[in-house]
Formats: C-alpha cells, structure tokens, sequence
C-alpha cells in the first residue's frame, strides 16, 4: 500500500483474509465494509475507493451495494448509534413513549447526531430482542427492558466511558475473529465429492 | 387442563447452563456425538432420516428439509448456506440459537453439509447480531481445534469448510434468493422466479441448499435419536417440537420451546410455565400467529393447536415462529400502521406495487390514526391491498417478485375485517380513542 492508504495495514490485512473465503471476491464486499466503518465509523469515500480495489469492483459498484443497507453508513455517525426499535413487540410496550424521552434526552430527533459527536439517534426496526421489549441497541450491542430511567444510566456510562468493555465502538466484527483462513482447498473438495458421487453412482 | 406436554427439548436444553454456548459444554452435553453417528452412515441414510421425520423448515415457509435437500441438482460444485437473517418482526428464536448455542447449530450445519455432500458452506448471521456472530465464529474456531469441522473430519475422510459471513441490516435479506444475492456482494435484491428453488440455481449459480438456523439444530438430536422418537412428537406432518417467540402483551414474554399441535396458543399465552397471561388480566384482541406477514387471530381461536396445517386451515400461518398478543386497550389502526411503516421501510423497491403501494398505505393509516381520515379511506386500503395481493385472500396471489408484497395487506386486512368499528370511530372523532 501506498503512504496515502486510508485504511490501516491492519484492516487490509483482515479484508485480504476475507476475500480469501469466499470462490468470488465480491462475497466479501459486505463484511470489508464493516471493517472500513470499524475504522471511520462510517464509509468515507477514500474508504471505498480502497475496497472497490480490493474486490475487483468499481467505487460506485461499492457504494451502489453499500447504500441498500441500513448498517452501512455513507455519512457520518456520532461514536455511539443508538438505535431504539419501535416495531410493534416494542411499541406494544411503550417503545414510543421511550423514544419521546430518548429525544428529550439526547436533544435530537432520530436520525440525526448530537452536536459533539458522540450519539447518533436511529428509530430502527425489531431488532430481535422482543421478549426484552421495549429495546435499544448501541453499536448493536442490545439492551433490554429500557426504563426512561435506566436509558438516562445508560447514557451517563457511555459518555463517562464506563461501558467501554461491554460496548466497543464502530463495527459489527470488531470482535470477530477467523482463527486463520479455509483448512480446506477447492482441488481437496471436489476430488472428494467426485469420489463420493462416484461411489453412489457404482452403488445404484 | 393446561396440556403443557413432557415432551423433550430438543433445541434448548442447554440452555440452562450460563456457558452454553461453549465447546468444553457442548461437548460434556453430547456434543458433535450426532455429526460422529451421521460420518459412519452413508450421505443417503443421513438424508432419508433427516427426509423421515418430517422437519418442516423452521423460518417461516414451513417447506420440509428432506424434500428441499432431495430437489438439489447434481453438480460437482454444490453448496449449503444458512439462513440466520432473522428479521421478521417479533422473532427472535434464532438469535437465541445463535449466541446461546453455536456448536448446536455447527454441528447441525457438518450433519447437513454431509448429507448433501455440500462443497462448503456459508452462515448467513443477521449484521445486528454482533454477539451471534461473535459466538458463531468462536465456536466455529474452537470447532476447527477440536477437529469436527475442516480437513478430514474425525478421521471420516469427509472436508468442508464453513464461512461465518454477516449481513448488513436489510429484512429483505430473509427471503433465501435475496440472500444469496446479498451473500455473493450485491445488493439484496430478490430474483425472479422461476427457478423456484435454489436447489436448481443457487450461490453463484450452483446448486444451493439454503436452511434456517432453528432447522439444521434439530439435527444432532435426530440423528442420535432416530427418525422415530423425534415423529413421536407432534402431529400429522407438524414433528417434534418447535420454538415460538412469545412478546407484546403477555407476563412473561421469552422464547418457549413446545412440542407441536399436542400445545395450543392458549397454552402458550396463558401457562404459567410460559405466557403466564395478559397483564392485567386484560381480554386478548387480538393475536398475531406468525409473524407480523401472518392474517391475525380472534380470542376465538386461542384453542387451536400450534401445527402448521391447522393454523394455515384457520387461515393463517405459523409462519416464523411469532406469536404476538395484543390486549383489548390496543388500537389496531396503530398496530396496523407500525407493521405497514415497517413493510415500506422495507421493501427493496423492485416491484411496483410493494414499493408504491406500502407508501400509499402507511400514509392512509397514518392519517386515519392521526384523525385526518375519511371513511372512504377504509374501502381505499383495501384496494391498494387488493393492487399487492389480488383478492386480498390467503394464502395471498402475488403482484410481485418475492413474498414481501403479498404480506403487506395482512395486519391491514385483519384490522378492517375484524374491527371495522375501530376505523370508524377514529375517522368520526377525528383522532385515536385509545390515546
């Protein structure tokens, strides 16, 4: 890489192990993507010039893909997403009597970000932890039973950096590690699986 | 009276255990015991026992596992993927598998993999499931160490590799060819069909069996246990047990593993060993039995049994494993209106209808909520309704490409065919009367 690379030499490490994975580069535009925003907090567009290069893609291929999905960002976030479902297991439940507090709170509307960058407000859809309901997450970490009183808790810790451990920031793999690439080769499989089918073949 | 079974459970019963999702538990419960069994029988008797006991997928089409495996085209390239986009609304079982017990799933993926003799195969994991993916990929490391996943596994002479690959937020995703599209780099479009399965074309291409997470855990315990004690439980074609994620207006919302048909919704909602009932002792208005695509349920139906050809003869479905409760103080144009707003955000925007036709009906539901409606709004739902899903009937006809359209008309149908009045009253007063 180049002295102007914008992402890290670690983070090409891991996307080159990513694509290694998958039969066709591409399969690993997704799981790059979370790694530039692990880095950036969102997709910066130096970031997807460089992953456009590292699947074989065009930048606007990159973002074309990357704008479909709620998780990847093509604009800044604050350091912390706060995302509180108001789906209907949570609206049940109060999610929007929490959601007035939340912006009572945080002194935004969702979607948008608190002036000194730390929390991004999003009202999101069921986020699969009904039986906690009304929920949020943080950087997709879930917290249930929220409480008016317990959100105000919750928010103090992050900006007081108590929750550090439970919360890290940006990225849904930033603890997602592969202990080393495939243990198998193509050649490998299929000499088996011919092998095998060969057999069943005989046998029938 | 409460017929609240003995029957095993199957896919939780590690549960207990606060390391569940550990190999050191896994393997002191049994663990990989069932993928051993399975590597000393043929590829064809694994698939005959998985195609005898009548495993009906567990995401939400309910289509049995055997017969989807048997439909795969022969090719020397195949592959298995896993559905583990759990996204419908008020579900949230798999996610429970997910990051409770990996191994169970793993395990259930090598038992698959080799019946099929898959060439390698990829865990889809829902991209908000941060700590699923986390144990997914720890276990799937720990699983390589201990030599039940990779090069020869357990001395059997059978390989395979399995990928831990997330999403990125997108419901969409959950239909299985949106999910290749999304698995091979590209936006989560769904394609059209025919083919139908993606069995005859599937990831790039290949022939391709896509199974849901709650299904392929079923696995180690039907092969250790036999085809027979797992159709001992249940009913008709609906086996074994099933895991039903319970929310909305019950005491003890959770994620309850019961056995099939032999347990009724009323069982569900109101054991104490469950539901535990309203809150409140309020009346139930409403339920919603399988997922927010499902056509609602009246108190009158609380009795039927939890088995897929008897909700969909009520005219329904199981669908994914939902159940939500909604008591006699929720207003349904709401209820409504939060399920459409969620179909509109939604919907990936290939097919007209979907993508025009969820906006116009938010938009109606919203106003009618917010007392601006007019009582011709109700006939007018039900004609954009009826633009998504001809004759707005079930199981819904389809305008569109995938699933997603036809679903749409469900919770506004059932609001206005059960609870017109509540319509009514809210164009009348001008507002909502439940506040």
């Amino acid at each position: 890489m180049t002295a102007t690379a914008h992402l890290s030499e670690e983070i090409v490490a891991r996307a080159r192990e990513l694509v290694g994975l998958y039969p066709h580069p591409r399969s690993a535009l997704i799981p790059i993507c979370h790694l530039a925003q692990e880095q950036d907090g969102w997709l910066r567009p130096e970031a997807i010039d460089e992953i456009a290069a590292l699947v074989g893609l065009t930048p606007a291929e990159v973002l074309g893909t990357a704008s479909f999905y709620e998780m990847l960002h093509t604009e800044p976030v604050g350091t912390y997403v706060i995302s509180v479902c108001t789906n209907i297991a949570c609206m049940l439940r109060g999610a929007y009597e929490l959601m007035d507090h939340v912006q009572d709170a945080l002194g935004v509307r969702a979607g948008a970000t608190t002036t000194d960058g730390m929390f991004t407000l999003e009202e999101t859809e069921c986020i699969a932890d009904c039986g906690r309901a009304p929920c949020l997450a943080v950087n997709h970490r879930f917290v249930g039973d929220v409480t008016p009183e317990s959100f105000d808790e919750l928010v103090d810790g992050l900006r007081a950096g108590r929750l550090a451990a439970d919360i890290p920031p940006h990225g849904t793999l930033a603890r997602v590690r592969r202990a080393g690439g495939l243990r198998v080769d193509d050649a490998t499989v299929r000499s088996e699986r011919e092998a095998a089918a060969a057999d069943a073949g005989g046998g029938a | 009276m409460m017929a609240v079974t003995e029957a095993p459970r199957i896919v939780t019963g590690r549960l207990e255990y606060e390391d569940s999702h550990t190999l050191e538990r896994y393997l002191a419960t049994g663990g990989y015991e069932g993928l051993r069994k399975a590597l000393g029988m043929s590829p064809e008797e694994v698939a005959h026992e998985v195609d005898a006991v009548s495993l009906l997928g567990r995401g939400g089409a309910g289509f049995p596992a055997g017969r989807k495996w048997s439909m795969l085209r022969k090719a020397p390239t195949t592959y298995l993927v896993v559905n583990g986009d759990e996204s419908e609304p008020a579900t949230f079982k798999d996610h429970l598998l997910l990051e409770r017990d990996p191994h169970q799933l793993i395990e259930g993926v090598l038992i698959a993999a080799y019946a099929i003799q898959a060439s390698r195969a990829f865990i889809y994991v829902r991209g908000e499931f941060a700590l699923g993916l986390e144990r997914v990929q720890s276990a799937l490391n720990d699983a390589y160490g201990h030599g039940a996943v990779g090069r020869d596994i357990f001395g059997s002479g059978f390989s395979i590799d399995v990928v831990v690959h997330p999403g990125a937020g997108a419901y969409i995703c959950g239909e299985e060819t949106a999910l290749l599209e999304s698995l091979e780099g590209k936006r989560g479009f769904p394609r059209i069909k025919p083919p139908y399965f993606p069995a005859a074309i599937g990831l790039y291409g290949e022939p391709t069996v896509v199974n849901n997470v709650e299904t392929l855990s079923n696995l180690p315990w039907v092969i250790i246990n036999g085809s027979e004690a797992f159709t001992a439980l249940g009913a008709g074609r609906s086996t074994g047990t099933r895991l039903f994620a319970l929310a909305g207006h019950v005491r003890n919302p959770g994620v309850y593993e019961v056995e099939m048909v032999k347990t009724t919704f009323r069982d569900l909602i109101f054991s104490p060993e469950y539901g535990g009932g309203v809150p409140g002792d309020r009346d139930v208005k409403a339920i919603i039995p399988g997922g927010v695509s499902a056509p609602w349920f009246g108190p009158e139906q609380l009795d039927l049994p939890l088995g897929q050809d008897e909700v969909a003869e009520a005219g329904s479905m199981l669908g994914s494993g939902s159940i939500v409760v909604m008591d006699d103080t929720t207003c349904v144009v709401r209820a409504a209106w939060r399920i459409t707003r969620f179909f509109w955000r939604e919907s990936c925007g290939q097919c007209t209808p979907c993508r025009e036709g969820s906006g116009w009906l938010e938009k109606i539901l919203r106003r009618i909520e917010d007392g601006d409606g007019r009582e011709s709004d109700i006939d007018l739902l039900m004609d954009v309704c009826d633009n998504l899903a001809p004759g707005v009937s079930w199981p819904p006809q389809q305008t569109t490409i995938c699933v997603l359209g036809s679903s749409i008309p469900s919770s506004i149908a059932s609001g206005i065919r059960t609870f017109r009045d509540d319509f009514l009253v809210h164009v009348k007063e001008g507002g909502c009367p439940y506040g």
